[in-house]
């Protein structure tokens, strides 16, 4: 690949784009078969209680309703989350308990959605409050309200005895020492088109799932509706962006799918926002205890960190995620040690679980601020103190204290490149005029270097080729795009292997009935092992199209190539060659092909990559803060992502500005905020700020190219790096602002007050 | 404790976005609005732009048996200019007063109508529709205040005028009762060569202010300051004004210290409201902050 | 009752409930399901339509309302098989990724462009406001709106 004339690293519109712009392109809510009954789920309004009594003998008999059911009309098994205890597994409807605002309490089926609606709304619920725990740290004290008390507490995960045992000498010889404590907060994934599920029974049952992978959907339905996985066909159709929270089953899948089997007739779920906002999943929730060890002259000695997870109520993925906090909590420094330790607790708010980053943001965020401050103890710029302790490329692969292997890295080479482009001296300068002058807009600049995991732990994925006849191609892949542009890159691929144009190929994706296996889209692995994947099954087709022709044109195959225009022939006699038309009619006809071939010209294979692959970077934030109002707006951000080989620079960049602006929301503008009560303050979209295009300046992002030797293309995940380096950079921007005030530390988001705040309390009434 | 699941606390609308059944009115006159408002009472609710409404109802934080919609009511929109006074019809269309060229002879209209929602919500919003919904943190019922406006107010049995001042009751209540209509609002024309100012500080663009001031101010010839007009905007349960402020700006050609000192005197006695977005301290401090400022710009567009 | 409109041209007539919102009427009732519902608060700006030829949430405004009223929708944007300039630029631009918000998103922007024929990004961005995307960074999304200006 990659040759002379490669369409590889062009940028190539998207061929999704057409129809979706034409309004075509079907997300699950856009279907509606004949018959189709609606679902709306009775919520719990309380965090934590008891539930006495649930009348629903006037909602029943409202017009329209087919079933209403509680637990005790649908007995359904609890779901059990990930490496939590068996007893903090979610009943889909409550089983006497409620245990975050949003839980499941009844379930009404009825004709209509308005029907559902009317009717749910006459569901008399009667509550006996238990004490709430909102707080993952409050939730760990003695004393603490259980959410499961048979259990014995609220611990979800314990990291601590998890090979990762706490050193108490890891601070000793320190010559400096600094210490923070930072909230990560909780976050709304928020993709644009909620949740939601359609399910049409029948001899296989069609479920349209707005999903990042349609196999980790049917895999645990199929058991619940006591069938065969062959029986149980999931397919993503247009999914309205997912950020991690559109992955596996949700437990409203699960009861619309058995409602769906009972009634005999199709099912629809639709979630709305305000709903959507209690009952996705939540991401990040972290409190971080940490500690850096340097010497005076800026030389790492040790950083520990303690974290805090919040699992919400019931324990999912989010309960997990410290463990790939830990993995990155190395970072792009040659620390001597590394320690993290990390408890997750169950609270009364909604689970958690992957958001765009999925514990790694988290790992950078409290790196790059602790960094932050050692260099404000120790008189250093953040640049040199950065890149006196960078992991230098020699080191290649890298073996972390963490358990990381960094198979590549340059991470001088995108942090110079960011203090370029962002004309940091210049900056500076700026930054010091505005402090003389007493400007009441105060210049910060926040400099990240991250590094990250993609594709962690999901190695392996399905790939298959197959050229038709009609010259066409039909490539099929186990990743399943939702908004990443994979019909696009994926078809570069084959035809930049195959020389068969873009237009003559089709991807296929995101269907349990023709997509025989697949992880899916997530972890920002779709590429390098989806794409390899393609890309190995593209050999393979051409290798067997070598056969083919040199049978054909009683050759050698080892004097096959592929001519420029696509055609498959004798090095040298372009005019003999064979069109993959034909090759493929030849590869279907018993009297032309060899008398060994097998098949039809195509391939297909599970490539597995081994190991994750770490991508890269360095973000520099420019922020004006207002001293009166406390206002903080982004003026520039730089971002110098290194994805490894870049196929599409349209899509990487898409996929960096992206990531910055959820990254740079999570600093300024968002943050899920409940009462003592329980109660979610952000349930909707007025209230919860994530942020419009005027919020933002334009994008500075760029790319440094180092491939990573793990995959034929060269190609690291790029889906989270934006996010990963974009916070801490933002937020040592705001706290460099304030920093001639004494401001060491602020935690995000930046609202107004909390910046006022800062600078109240610093600056001498 | 029991409860219907209906009757959530008010932030916790997890529910579809359907609203509960009502009877649809389409009247073609105010009379014929008006005589449907009198059947119903507080059955029935005038449906303006709908931008605040419709959610509500959606949501179902709100439910009426009957929706009076005002917009097939064409004698209800529209603006004119009668020599000292700019009237606007209550079903103008918050666009269409940016828009105004007679409009632009009050020019807070104009600066303070942008701020509202986003453009599309401005298409269908309506000018009587933001003021009689009398949010607290509203732009044009600070505008309203500002500047003493007159609102006509109809029922079956008649038309009454009030001013400005007697209006706005509280959060979200007016003196419009349950069979009344806000039909217009009159708002005076200053002199020429007046200077007038909006400035708020928000969450996001579009956001509710989380604090704001409109303001003017006329100049004599010099640079004195003959006539102030200071309203805050969610510094309490209703629009307010800055009395004590327009009265200390009144004579004298402030220096940038002495904006600082008035901005700090208008909000010497508030107690403002504290919510999840922000707190009294901040609304506090800040208004005065934000006061100053909008005061420095009308100075300065008035010549000052 | 009944509702009569005129949709992308064509004429519909439907009979709803009085409480059938706009979108909902656009997208069950008329089967037009490119203008999308993205929150319930008009935050999002996802069920954005032209409503004679004026940008509306169409979540915000009662069926009832649109009585009568010439609506245009994604579907009908295009014009004799072409794209309108500002789909046009979204393409070339890379201005959408998973597309949820994009019908919503054009439909804002061909209303603003009307209005703001030469606008700057600090323009483009105040008039998006009220559109809200989470895949694309809102970057090219901008860059689109103002290659459409240049192209009119």
């Amino acid at each position: 690949m990659a040759t002379s004339g490669s369409i590889l690293g062009n940028p190539v519109r998207r061929v999704e784009d057409p129809r979706i712009l034409a309004g075509e392109a079907k997300y699950f809510d856009d279907l509606e078969p004949t018959g189709c009954a609606h679902v709306v789920f009775v919520r719990s309004t309380m965090a934590h209680a008891k539930i006495t009594g649930v009348d629903i003998g006037e909602a029943a008999s409202m017009p329209g309703v087919l079933a209403v059911h509680t637990k005790d009309t649908l007995a359904l098994e609890p779901v059990a989350g990930m490496m939590a205890p068996p007893a903090f597994s979610r009943p889909p409807l409550a089983d006497g308990v409620v245990r975050f605002v949003g839980d499941i309490i009844a379930v009404v089926v009825a004709e209509t959605r308005a029907q559902a609606v009317d009717a749910a709304e006459m569901v008399v619920v009667d509550y006996d409050p238990l004490p709430v725990v909102v707080d993952a740290e409050a939730a760990l004290k003695d004393g603490a309200p259980l959410l499961f008390p048979d259990h014995g507490s609220n611990v979800a995960v314990d990291f601590v005895t998890m090979g990762a045992t706490a050193d108490p000498t890891i601070l000793d010889g320190a010559e400096v020492v600094v210490s923070g404590r930072f909230v990560n907060q909780r976050l709304a994934p928020v993709p644009m088109e909620p949740n939601g599920i359609l399910v049409e029974p029948g001899d296989t049952v069609t479920i349209t799932v707005p999903t990042q992978g349609p196999h980790g959907v049917r895999d645990p339905l199929a058991p619940v509706l006591g069938l065969e996985p062959d029986k149980v066909r999931v397919i993503a159709p247009a999914v309205g962006g997912g950020f991690g929270a559109k992955t596996g089953a949700y437990v409203e899948h699960i009861v619309a799918a058995v409602l769906a089997q009972q009634l005999g007739r199709p099912v629809k779920w639709t979630e709305t926002r305000s709903e959507n906002m209690v009952s996705m999943v939540h991401g990040r929730g972290q409190i971080q205890d940490v500690d850096l060890a340097l010497t005076k002259d800026g030389m790492f000695q040790a950083v520990r960190c303690k974290v805090t997870q919040d699992a919400g109520a019931y324990s999912q993925i989010g309960a997990f995620l410290p463990f790939l906090t830990r993995t990155m909590a190395h970072g792009v420094y040659e620390f001597p040690k590394v320690e993290l330790t990390a408890i997750s607790a169950v609270t009364n708010t909604t689970p958690t679980g992957a958001y765009r980053g999925a514990g790694r943001p988290e790992a950078a965020a409290f790196l790059e601020r602790i960094i932050d401050m050692a260099a404000d103890e120790i008189g250093m710029d953040p640049i040199e103190i950065r890149k006196k302790n960078f992991i230098p490329p020699d080191k290649f692969p890298y073996s972390t204290t963490t358990f990381a292997n960094y198979d590549v890295g340059e991470y001088a080479k995108s942090l110079d490149e960011a203090v370029r482009v962002a004309g940091y001296d210049q900056l500076r300068a700026d930054q010091k005029a505005r402090r003389e002058s007493g400007d009441v807009k105060q210049l910060g600049i926040g400099v990240a270097a991250y590094v990250e995991i993609t594709s962690g732990g999901m190695f392996q994925e399905f790939g298959s080729v197959e050229v038709k006849p009609d010259g066409s191609a039909v490539a099929t892949v186990g990743t399943s795009a939702h908004g990443q542009g994979h019909e696009t890159t994926f078809t570069m691929i084959v035809s930049d292997l195959l020389g068969i144009p873009m237009d003559k190929i089709t991807l296929v994706q995101s269907d349990t009935a023709v997509v025989p296996r697949g992880s899916g889209t997530m972890g920002s692995r779709s590429l390098q092992i989806g794409g390899s994947a393609i890309y190995r099954a593209s050999e393979g087709v051409l290798e067997k199209a070598k056969v083919l022709a040199a049978h054909l044109l009683e050759a050698n195959v080892d004097d096959i190539v592929l001519h420029d225009g696509g055609k498959v022939g004798v090095a040298g006699v372009p005019a003999s060659a064979l069109t993959w038309g034909e090759l493929a009619e030849a590869a279907e006809d018993a009297s032309r092909r060899p008398d060994d071939w097998e098949g039809k010209l195509a391939a297909e294979l599970d490539f597995n990559q081994g190991e994750a692959t770490f991508p890269f970077g360095a973000h520099i934030a420019v922020v004006e803060v207002d001293m009166e109002t406390g206002r903080v707006e982004l003026i520039r951000h730089v971002a110098v992502d290194d994805c490894g080989k870049v196929l599409n620079p349209l899509i990487v960049q898409g996929q960096q500005h992206g990531g910055i602006a959820q990254g740079v929301a999570q600093a300024m503008y968002e943050g899920v905020v409940y009462d003592e009560d329980g109660n979610p303050l952000t349930a909707n979209l007025m209230d919860y700020a994530m942020p419009s295009a005027a919020e933002f300046p334009s994008f500075e992002a760029s790319n440094t190219e180092t491939p990573t030797p793990l995959n034929p293309l060269g190609a690291k995940g790029i889906g989270e790096s934006g996010t990963i380096g974009s916070t801490p950079a933002v937020q040592n921007a705001v706290v460099d602002a304030l920093s001639h005030l004494g401001v060491r530390h602020l935690d995000m988001p930046f609202t107004s007050e909390r910046v006022w705040r800062a600078i109240r309390d610093a600056t001498p009434a | 404790m029991r409860k219907r699941s209906a009757k959530p606390p008010l932030a916790l609308p997890c529910r579809p976005v359907k609203p509960a059944p009502f009877e649809y009115h389409a009247p073609a006159t105010t009379a014929d609005a008006l005589a449907v408002l009198a059947e119903h009472g507080d059955e029935a609710k005038p449906l303006a732009g709908g931008q605040s409404l419709v959610p509500m109802l959606a949501l179902r934080l709100t439910r009426f048996g009957h929706l009076v919609d005002l917009n097939r009511v064409p004698e209800l929109a529209g603006i004119e200019r009668h020599n000292g006074t700019v009237t606007v019809g209550t079903m103008t269309r918050q666009a269409d007063l940016e828009r105004s060229p007679d409009a632009a002879a009050v020019p807070l209209l104009g600066l303070a109508t942008p701020l509202i929602g986003h453009f599309q919500i401005r298409n269908r919003g309506t000018v009587g529709g933001s003021i009689a919904h009398a949010d607290p943190a509203g732009e044009l019922p600070a505008v309203v205040l500002t500047l003493d406006a007159q609102l006509d107010i109809a029922s079956a049995s008649g038309t009454r005028t009030v001013s400005a001042s007697e209006f706005f009751e509280g959060t979200w209540t007016t003196v419009v009762g349950d069979d009344e209509l806000l039909t217009a609002v009159h708002f005076p024309v200053w002199a020429d060569g007046a200077g007038f100012a909006v400035d708020e500080v928000a969450r996001r663009l579009g956001d509710f202010a989380l604090v704001g001031v409109v303001c003017g101010v006329e100049l004599d010839g010099s640079s004195k300051v003959t006539r102030a007009a200071i309203g805050l905007l969610g510094m309490g349960g209703t629009p307010l004004r800055a009395a004590a402020a327009e009265q200390a700006l009144v004579g004298t050609a402030p220096t940038d210290d002495e904006l600082t000192e008035i901005g700090r005197l208008a909000v010497a006695d508030l107690d403002p409201p504290a919510d999840i977005h922000a707190s009294t301290e901040y609304r506090s401090s800040v208004g005065a902050h934000v006061v100053k400022r909008a005061l420095r710009t009308a100075l300065e567009r008035a010549g000052g | 009752m009944d509702v009569s409109v005129t949709v992308n041209g064509q004429p519909q007539r439907h009979d709803v409930e009085p409480r059938t919102l706009l979108v909902q009427f656009l997208r069950e009732s008329c089967d037009l399901t490119g203008t999308k519902v993205g929150c319930d608060t008009s935050s999002c700006g996802a069920c954005t339509v032209l409503v004679d030829g004026e940008s509306v949430k169409s979540c915000t405004m009662l069926a009832a309302q649109a009585d009568g009223s010439s609506i245009t929708t994604i579907e009908g944007l295009a014009q004799g098989g072409l794209q309108h300039p500002v789909q046009q630029a979204f393409a070339e631009h890379h201005g959408l990724q998973c597309g949820y918000c994009t019908s919503g998103m054009v439909l804002a922007a061909v209303s603003f462009l009307d209005e703001n024929p030469n606008p700057t990004e600090a323009d483009v961005r105040l008039g998006l406001e009220g559109n809200l995307c989470r895949c694309t960074g809102y970057h090219n999304i901008v860059q689109a709106v103002l290659a459409a200006a240049r192209s009119r």
